[in-house]
């Protein structure tokens, strides 16, 4: 290879030049076809759309939305449904990874070996037919609203989904929550720092602070009980079987990923490690925390931003068991407007910027491991 | 270079994948010939759908039946003289429409309804084959009667279409508060719906219809309750642009019906040749113009009936009494009978 | 005074771990003992459950009246496996998809061993590809012509499967190439299609192919779902293909390259044959493993229409005759994948043992 700076000849600039043109020539070509293609059809490139009423329903979301809302607003709607679904698959999951990995690391042998099984079978069989199997199975074996399963009392299991009590707060229980909120972001910065005395400070101060605030504003607790009504559960709070069946089925696909990149990042610290820290007198707890996790971190973080957006690019196989997150509610949009290429458009940026979201975060806390103790 | 060849050849094969048909293009735009291109090719392309019992799909042994199927053979007879000169693409909803508009396909037969943004989106409608409408499907021993009767009740409804907007329409317009549950298939929609995921299941009453009828026995378990006043007429659709290949799809479709008004049938076409009606005669092309006139054979129509049938025939094996299905001809009698289905003069 | 050693010293095996017994380290100490009387518990409560839902239960005779109210529905899926294996082409003509799949399966294990790996071998492949496409689109040779609407099960799977490498496998070479490439448009071009491709998740992609194809080819140009799916995986496969040679490229040692050029051979023959043959075997663990990933993804064909085989189990549940077995046709479906996956899982482990081993040797 040429060094860098040195003078280039013809050899070097002329291959460049070549593909610009052809790539230029490219796009040229292909925005001739498609125009030509939309004139025909009458169609005319514009975000517009957005502005329009949905007239479409959406199954379920973490956003309010009706039917005659704007287009642009069921497009953030569903945006929220994967965010939310992305987050809560990446955090059940690398939980869920952790007593894995630490089953396959064991010495337990029947431990291991199911631990082990548990991996193998679940990376070897597609998502889609693990989401698809897991939706099937609580379809059947859940019974049906009217003869709801009560494990627990305040917890329905039917068909229909998992219904449980919720408690809300009465009153003006504003100024109380923002306070709270406040109180446990301001715990957890410090935290991160690693001032864990100033953290434990701050979450003294959030409990004073959230119950003088709570007798002072005349606060009380509710509970709301679900109760039948003639088809469906009213009250409560309902996970339907479409998030319960891509949450559980894209959780335990994830895990058997995450203990795998947790495990080689236990089996990357060489033994000596161990050895050494245990004969300077340290702990076995103290080992684990103070020599072997920091340097496990470190040969765990990259593969883990792989493995973190490649979650996020699952969570659009929510679509085949009905639940809605972005790619599905894009796809109704384009269905009823037929404006196909303005909503690939929105849907190829928001995943490329999602997915750059996740790298950038991950790459920060990349640096802060290799940094610690280096 | 030369261990690159199997690549080459694969790269070729995939290649052949693509059908160009630079032949009936100009300057990047199809001409209006659709018919000297369908003669050309040596057969009609229908878009088709693979799961719509009783209007297309194919049977156990691949062969593809339906009305829309038929429709489209019809169309074959009239263009090209043979039922077998057909191809059908199947379609997804979400495909079908662009499917027409780019030429993939010569004519959509494929339960799509008339609608004004559909028509007014490069395509045209010719006449409608069947009428149908949106309604709900629910379990007899729920007890429900009416549309009120659903209140709170969870709907599996399949998205892309027109239905799940009437859902949302029908929820809101008498504050029913239904519950949408909602798939991009149709399998999981009916499959969500069979298992007890839903109260009810909401699309065309025809699929209604289709979908009861193969469960065996328990026919009437199922009570069907329309969802709204409206009409859905599907119709067959053709591509903006060839007034021709219009007026062919037309009286192909008219064919079928002008037949069953005349009272002519498979069984008694080659009879009727010798007939004195001049209506018959005009029609069976026996007194020649009518063909020449749309630019295809004089004897288009006689050929219709004798290889497809007319509109009652088609019915019959398709949807209504000779099929498992048996839906009552309803909306889709004869305009004399007091349905929807009007002949038109062939002169 | 001097010391220089002239016999070198003999290598000594390492000491071995201390072995537990596996049977002392299941009932040894108290976490352990713990954690086997979990295991033990929840076996208890849930193996009688499978055992009498699947086998004293299971319907292994009958129809779908014979599977209402019962256990395991195996009838339903000995009744419908042709259909999920080979989806609705024309029953009559079956032993053509048969015979693909047991021509491709053939090849595949044929190309195993490291013996086998020869210029023979990729000659077998292109006589067994096209023999396969021939077989199933018929229309030559006598043989009855079938649309690829109506091909669908087992044979879409492999074909996607095959498809998608074997073309992914030449554009990834060459998108890798192009991104160490120190010629910046180059690097720039091929970065940004990797990278895109990479955060596009490939249900968008597909659905991009299979309904937006048409606004993208020029007037008259059609192609059919199949071939549109296709790109749409030749795609995604050659951008994780990409990454895993350049992967490969890294570890080639640049000396290669400066000793290669030194000798005088020209940059396209260093490149073609010291280069790229060094940097392909050191991807080719990660390579199989890639091979599973594209295995895995065919089964998102589901989203666009087309009859793979899940495509085909998911249809095969619609049989209103029999009640809906899904637990039981998944299962079965998955562990199809699950046969296949894990023996190219397998295999990936058992290259990059040899691998290793090949590359210490002098």
């Amino acid at each position: 290879m040429r060094r860098r700076g040195a003078g280039h000849g013809w050899g070097w600039w002329l291959p460049q030049i070549a593909l610009l043109l052809a790539l230029a020539g490219l796009v040229l070509v292909v925005a001739r076809t498609v125009s030509d293609n939309m004139e025909r059809q009458d169609m005319v490139l514009s975000l517009g759309f957005l502005r329009s009423t949905a007239e479409f329903p959406i199954a379920e979301s973490f956003l309010a939305y009706a039917p005659g809302d704007t287009i642009a607003w069921a497009f953030v709607v569903g945006l929220g449904n994967s965010i939310a679904l992305t987050l809560l698959i990446i955090v059940l999951s690398t939980m869920a990874g952790v007593p894995v990995a630490l089953a396959r690391h064991s010495g337990h042998m029947l431990a291991r070996t199911l631990a082990g099984g548990f991996v193998d079978l679940v990376r070897n069989v597609p998502l889609v037919v693990q989401l698809l199997f897991w939706y099937g199975v609580i379809l059947m074996a859940f019974p049906p609203a009217r003869a709801a399963a009560q494990p627990l009392p305040g917890l329905f299991l039917t068909n229909r989904g998992i219904t449980v009590t919720t408690v809300g707060i009465t009153g003006t229980a504003l100024p109380m929550i923002a306070t709270v909120m406040g109180g446990l972001t301001l715990t957890l910065v410090a935290a991160w720092r690693g001032r864990l005395h100033q953290a434990s400070l701050y979450t003294l101060g959030t409990i004073v602070a959230g119950s003088v605030l709570w007798v002072v504003l005349d606060l009380g607790l509710a509970r709301d009980v679900p109760h039948f009504d003639r088809f469906n559960f009213s009250g409560g709070l309902t996970l339907t079987p479409e998030f319960v069946a891509v949450v559980w089925g894209s959780v335990i696909y994830a895990s058997a990923f995450a203990a795998e990149i947790l495990r080689s990042g236990l089996d990357g610290v060489p033994r000596g490690q161990w050895e050494a820290s245990r004969a300077l007198g340290l702990s076995k707890r103290q080992s684990l925390r103070l020599v072997i996790v920091p340097q496990a971190l470190r040969m765990i973080v990259p593969p883990m931003n792989s493995q973190f957006i490649t979650i996020l690019k699952n969570s659009t196989l929510a679509l085949v068991v009905g639940y809605p997150d972005l790619n599905f509610v894009a796809n109704t949009a384009i269905n009823h407007t037929g404006q196909g290429l303005e909503g690939v458009a929105i849907l190829m940026l928001v995943f490329f910027t999602l997915a750059s979201a996740i790298s950038l975060a991950m790459n920060r806390l990349n640096a802060r491991v290799q940094r610690a103790g280096a | 270079m030369r261990r690159l060849a199997p690549f080459v050849v694969l790269a070729a094969l995939l290649a052949g994948g693509c059908d160009i048909g630079a032949s009936h293009k100009t300057h990047g735009r199809l001409t209006p010939h659709t018919l000297e291109a369908v003669r050309a090719r040596g057969y009609v392309r229908c878009g088709a759908s693979k799961e719509a019992p009783g209007f297309s799909g194919p049977d156990e042994s691949g062969r593809w039946r339906g009305l829309d199927v038929d429709t489209c053979r019809a169309i074959a007879v009239a263009a090209l003289g043979d039922r077998e000169k057909v191809r059908f693409v199947p379609l997804t909803g979400q495909q079908r429409i662009t499917a027409l508009q780019t030429g993939e396909i010569d004519v959509l037969p494929r339960t799509t309804t008339w609608t004004l943004r559909r028509d007014a989106a490069g395509i045209n409608f010719t006449i409608p084959t069947y009428y149908d409408y949106t309604a709900f499907m629910v379990r007899r021993k729920v007890g429900v009667h009416d549309l009120a009767g659903l209140r709170g009740a969870s709907a599996c409804v399949q998205s892309g279409s027109m239905t799940e907007v009437i859902l949302a329409d029908v929820s809101r317009k008498y504050r029913l508060a239904l519950r949408p549950v909602i798939f991009d298939n149709v399998q999981s929609t009916r499959q969500a719906f069979l298992s007890g995921r839903c109260d009810a299941l909401i699309t065309d009453a025809s699929a209604l219809a289709a979908l009861r009828a193969t469960l065996p026995g328990r026919a009437d378990d199922y009570v069907i309750v329309r969802a709204d006043s409206n009409v859905a007429p599907l119709t067959p659709a053709v591509r903006h642009g060839d007034d021709q290949w219009f007026d062919i799809v037309k009286f192909a479709i008219e064919a079928m019906i002008d037949a069953e008004q005349l009272g002519i049938g498979r069984g008694n076409v080659d009879r009727l040749l010798a007939s004195t009606d001049p209506n018959v005669r005009r029609f069976l092309g026996v007194e020649p113009g009518n063909g020449r006139a749309l630019g295809i054979s004089d004897d288009f129509a006689y050929q219709i009936v004798r290889q497809i049938g007319n509109y009652g025939e088609v019915y019959d094996d398709n949807l209504g009494s000779r099929s498992r299905l048996n839906i009552p001809r309803g909306l889709n009698r004869l305009q004399r009978d007091g349905g929807l289905m009007l002949p038109i003069g062939f002169y | 005074m001097r010391y220089v050693r002239t016999a070198p010293e003999p290598v000594r095996p390492a000491p071995p771990r201390p072995k537990r017994p596996a049977l002392r380290s299941i009932v040894s100490g108290g976490a352990n003992l713990l954690t086997t009387a979990i295991i033990v518990l929840f076996a208890i409560r849930a193996v009688p459950h499978l055992l009498s839902w699947a086998v004293t239960h299971g319907v292994w005779n009958g129809d779908g009246d014979a599977c209402r109210d019962a256990g395991a529905c195996w009838a339903f899926l000995r009744a419908k496996m042709p259909f999920i294996l080979f989806g609705i082409y024309p029953e009559a003509e079956r032993w053509r998809p048969i015979l693909v799949v047991l021509i491709l399966g053939a090849a595949t294990l044929w190309s195993l061993p490291r013996a086998h790996w020869t210029r023979a071998t990729l000659g077998l492949w292109g006589v067994a590809i096209v023999a396969s496409l021939l077989l199933m689109a018929g229309g030559r040779l006598g043989l009855s012509p079938v649309p690829t609407s109506a091909w669908g099960g087992l044979p879409i799977t492999m074909l996607l499967t095959i498809f998608s490498l074997a073309l992914g496998f030449p554009l990834g070479i060459v998108l890798a190439l192009a991104r160490r490439s120190d010629m910046p448009v180059y690097r720039w071009t091929a970065t940004a299609l990797i990278e895109v491709m990479r955060a596009m998740p490939l249900v968008t992609l597909l659905f991009v192919a299979s309904v937006m194809a048409p606004l993208l080819l020029p007037a008259g140009v059609t192609a059919d779902n199949l071939t549109r799916a296709l790109v749409a995986f030749v795609l995604s496969s050659s951008a994780y293909i990409a990454e895993v040679v350049r992967g490969g490229l890294q570890g080639v040692p640049p000396g290669q390259q400066e000793s290669a050029r030194a000798l005088g051979l020209g940059r396209s023959t260093v490149l073609l044959s010291i280069i790229l043959p060094q940097a392909i075997r050191k991807a080719l663990a990660p390579l199989t493993s890639t091979v599973v990933v594209i295995i895995k993804n065919s089964s998102l064909v589901l989203v666009v229409g087309l009859f793979d085989l899940l495509s085909a189990g998911r249809v095969s549940l619609n049989d209103p005759a029999w009640p809906t077995p899904y637990a039981e046709t998944y299962l079965v479906i998955a562990l199809i994948y699950f046969v296949i996956c894990y023996g190219f899982a397998r295999y990936a482990l058992h290259l990059e043992r040899t691998t290793q081993g090949g590359e210490r040797r002098p």
